[in-house]
């Protein structure tokens, strides 16, 4: 976290109050350090009004002794919650089965702002440890005021603080403040969403003192989804609830103008909502409102899209006019640095646009009643969710309240958001509930989508061989075509139906510069959309937003950089990495595969039909340190690559949950290795062509990793960074630099199917 | 609109349904109330709809309602509860298979069908089992260790 405390913080002053007991009993007078300005520590029998700057905001306490952790994030299926409860349990000491969590359901819980950049742990955890060992500290003082003990004097264990020395001196969280409010503030700069940060005075443990943070714990949500018990916001039923399908042009941008009404008249039920651009229907049976989806007949307004199709899309990037470039990373002189180089390397890199595909496509309900409104939803921002609802409907925001619930995983900005805006719309106008259930197609051809780009990189080297200069741009539409936060009514297909101002922005990434060359640059470029509004093709984060497309380009050009002088790809890693977390997962990953030490690419296997090689990636994301290494088998007649192997080594700091960890980053290769092999969005002059898990394909039982070893690197004194996507952007490198050791051949485009290993394999 | 009965999960349910070729899913989840089904795709191509007709992993998504009266369906949730879990559900418990979790019909009841039929299933067909199902969380390997695990434990 980069957020520091920011100068709108709260004004305490320093106070000593009375507090009363549950009993009402006057008890004690607390003197608060006067550093830290507590404003009173008392039971009140109401939760104080949802602030950044109050306690009882994050921890409660419930009358039977449960703590309650108030997590404004979401667990979309990666075991969050538990780590969570973990931290919580170790810093408040209590058992960890104590501890619930509550998480994004925007009138009980902060706006942390729910899931993004893989900071749930690192940003939300953190925020909850340290209000949980504030929440533990004011509690012994009040035990101490209670028993009469001197707090030096006191321990607690599973909730019950008592002497240290002698234990019938004792009271439980429950007797202290069950089923009251603590009615004390901390330290917060006034932020929320993942800028929001508090301080306390409490000190968080040690990591020698953990019991629970650094235990393997099993999943609390697992048994609720392997028994079916638990419900998804898929599940959610209200009273008078309709059921709708929305009704989507099959050229983009075309309008509808006449809808007959008539068409759909059999079926029971079934009327059409037509609000400006945006068409839908419902039903009080959801197979009749699929049904009148189908049978709906509308005349659409022409419209030429003109989309130059997958196929010719990078011909158009390449072409494409530049909005916006920035070098958003430079040092030493880039342009003298290579005017020094008695020898230049260039590489480029094509990467596709990807669907996010979800498991399940969107769903949502919403209930908006006069001048209040209820959504649920299963977006990764729910708060910015129902930020956009309330513009969307004008209402004020702290009248729609954001209930998120366990749905499909949905892997970035996906489309979750338009949906849960389109069942707002349509309650409004209908004035009853309405759950929105998109079809297959929508989750595929309508998805805002994870951008193409074209990565080049360029590097001078001296007489010597070294590295003087380097160069990774990156041109691509931009990231924030369609904004990854959601928090806007424009930000949505339902804003942009009905006439909003859009909400764009241009950016996009770089890789972060681990490697230290003497001159370098690292910018991007971004190309206007191929669509303004409402388009299929909007642009925003998928899952590891820039990770796959800049690092397979750059992590693949560290290769050719290697290869052009014939060094071996670990030692020229090694050569130009010199923070020791960077080093360490290089040498480790290398170790545990049982890296050979040679330049690439073999020569032994160059014209055989099967040739097997190995390929390293590497990359640093906030602090985390991961290396990917690859093994391949390359049937050059077909073009076919198996997976032979993977080693990852994985340096995310101090570990909550390490067989959690092993199984979020075990998954998301298998995730990454789809969207390395398989995964790319069709589309033609109109329309995406890719509607159905046939015209999109995705991993299947075919073509897996056949095994995959992960060594997690302990560093417990270091602060816990994120994991949940780091992972997966290495895949394509890896396996293109694995490509190229056992062949000689580059790959230079995802994704790696057979058809196209086979023609690049050709052409070399 | 005609009255049917449905065997679901052991207990005997009658709908009322005014379109005899609607899917079985939309049946049981909006008639019944029945969440475990989940729409993937309705196509039959991913399997998050599954239930299990007559010990069979079918798509409910594809599958008429009118050609299951009389027939036992069964859900994940008619497989095993937290205090009888069926051997997979354990089994998957302890894999710790799943994230999101939407896919689980699907897998689950595929992996219960294959042990019936093969109570020491080979990998190649623990993998042909498998083939036609779909999981973006990647936790497909998971999930052939849990097979292996309950065939193991059976």
């Amino acid at each position: 976290m980069t957020d520091t405390m920011s100068d709108t913080m709260t004004d305490t002053t320093l106070s000593r109050r009375a507090f009363l007991n549950a009993t009402g009993a006057l008890v004690v007078t607390l003197a608060a350090p006067a550093e830290w300005a507590q404003a009173s520590v008392s039971g009140v029998a109401a939760r104080p009004p949802l602030k950044g700057d109050q306690l009882s905001s994050y921890i409660t306490i419930e009358a039977d002794g449960t703590v309650v952790a108030y997590y404004g994030k979401i667990d979309g299926g990666q075991g969050l919650g538990t780590a969570i409860a973990q931290m919580v349990a170790e810093e408040i000491d209590v058992a960890y089965e104590r501890v619930r969590v509550i998480m994004g359901d925007s009138a009980l819980t902060l706006d942390m702002g729910g899931a993004s950049a893989a900071i749930g742990v690192s940003h939300g955890g953190t925020m909850l440890r340290r209000t949980a060992a504030e929440t533990r500290r004011l509690l012994i003082e009040m035990a101490s005021a209670k028993l009469g003990v001197p707090v030096t004097a006191l321990t607690v264990t599973d909730g019950v603080v008592h002497g240290s020395a002698d234990p019938t001196k004792r009271v439980s969280y429950a007797e202290l403040i069950g089923g009251r409010y603590l009615d004390s503030t901390v330290k917060w700069n006034g932020r929320l969403s993942n800028g929001l940060a508090v301080e306390v005075p409490a000190a968080l443990k040690k990591p020698a003192d953990f019991k629970i943070i650094g235990l393997s714990l099993p999943r609390q949500d697992l048994p609720g989804k392997v028994f079916g018990t638990l419900e998804m916001v898929n599940d959610v039923r209200l009273p008078g609830m309709l059921h709708a399908r929305m009704v989507r042009p099959t050229v983009a941008g075309a309008v509808p103008v006449k809808v007959d009404e008539a068409s759909i008249k059999h079926i029971a039920g079934a009327r059409v909502v037509w609000i400006k651009d945006l068409l839908a229907v419902v039903a009080e049976k959801e197979w009749n409102a699929v049904k009148a989806a189908r049978a709906l007949k509308v005349t659409w307004s022409d419209s030429k899209p003109n989309f130059p199709g997958h196929e010719k899309l990078f011909e158009h990037i390449r072409k494409a006019p530049i909005v916006k470039r920035e070098f958003q990373r430079q040092n030493g002189n880039f342009e003298e640095g290579i005017k020094q180089a008695v020898r230049i390397v260039e590489g480029e890199y094509e990467f596709p646009t990807q669907s996010h595909a979800s498991m399940g496509p969107a769903c949502a309900i919403a209930d908006v009643r006069g001048d209040a409104a209820t959504i649920w939803t299963s977006t990764q921002k729910p708060y910015d969710s129902a930020y956009c609802v309330a513009e969307l409907i004008g209402l004020p925001r702290e009248k729609v309240r954001a209930v998120w619930m366990f749905g499909t995983g949905s892997y970035g900005r996906n489309e979750q958001g338009d949906a849960t805006a389109d069942a707002a719309i349509l309650s409004k106008h209908l004035g009853r509930p309405v759950r929105v259930q998109y079809m297959r197609h929508e989750g595929l051809a309508w998805d805002p989508k994870g951008t193409a780009s074209i990565n080049r990189s360029r590097a001078g080297f001296d007489a010597n061989g070294k590295v003087i200069a380097y160069e990774n741009i990156s041109k691509a539409f931009s990231r924030l075509d369609n904004n990854t936060r959601e928090a806007r009514a424009a930000d949505v297909l339902a804003g942009q139906l009905t006439g909003l101002p859009l909400n764009r922005g241009e950016s996009f990434e770089i890789p972060v510069a681990s490697y230290t060359f003497e001159h370098g640059r690292l910018g991007w470029e971004t190309i206007p959309p191929l669509m303004e509004r409402a388009s299929p093709l909007r642009t925003t984060h998928l899952r590891d937003p820039y990770g796959p497309p800049i690092l397979f380009g750059s992590e693949s050009f560290i290769d050719e950089m290697a290869a052009a002088t014939n060094a071996d790809p670990v030692d020229f890693r090694m050569q130009y990495l010199k923070h020791p977390r960077d080093r360490d997962a290089v040498r480790i990953a290398a170790e545990n595969y049982g890296w050979e030490k040679r330049p690439s690419p073999r020569n032994d296997r160059k014209d055989a039909d099967v040739a097997i090689g190995r390929g390293i990636a590497f990359r640093r994301h906030f602090t985390t340190f991961i290396a990917l290494i690859a093994e391949v088998r390359v049937h050059r007649r077909t073009g076919k690559l198996d997976l032979l192997r993977y080693v990852c080594a994985h340096d995310v700091g101090m570990i909550v949950n390490p067989d959690t960890l092993r199984h979020v980053i075990d998954r998301q290769l298998v995730y990454g290795t789809s969207r390395a092999m398989i995964e790319e969005v069709r589309f033609d002059e109109n329309m995406v062509t890719s509607v159905d898990w046939e015209s999109y394909p995705v991993m299947h039982m075919d073509g897996l990793p056949e095994r995959i070893d992960i060594v997690l690197i302990r560093r417990p004194e270091e602060p816990p960074s994120g994991a949940a996507e780091m992972a997966l952007g290495l895949v394509p490198a890896a396996i293109g630099n694995a490509v190229f050791d056992a062949t000689g051949v580059r790959l230079r485009r995802v994704p790696f199917t057979p058809e196209r290993v086979k023609a690049a394999l050709e052409r070399a | 609109m005609a009255q049917i009965t449905l065997l679901v999960d052991g207990a005997s349910r009658t709908v009322d349904i005014d379109d005899a070729d609607a899917p079985l899913l939309y049946v049981l989840r909006d008639e019944l109330t029945l969440n475990n089904p989940r729409f993937g795709c309705g196509l039959g191509q991913c399997g998050a709809c599954t239930v299990q007709i007559d010990g069979r992993a079918v798509r409910s998504c594809v599958t008429a309602v009118s050609s299951v009266v009389g027939r036992k369906i069964t859900t994940l949730a008619g497989i095993g509860t937290p205090d009888k879990p069926h051997p997979v559900q354990t089994a998957w418990i302890a894999e710790q298979v799943n994230q999101c979790g939407y896919c689980i019909s699907g897998w689950v009841l595929t992996a219960v069908e294959l042990l019936e039929r093969h109570p020491k299933p080979t990998d190649a067909q623990i993998n042909d089992a498998f083939k036609g199902l779909i999981c973006r969380c990647g936790t497909h390997s998971a999930a052939v260790k849990a097979v292996r695990r309950a065939a193991q434990q059976a």
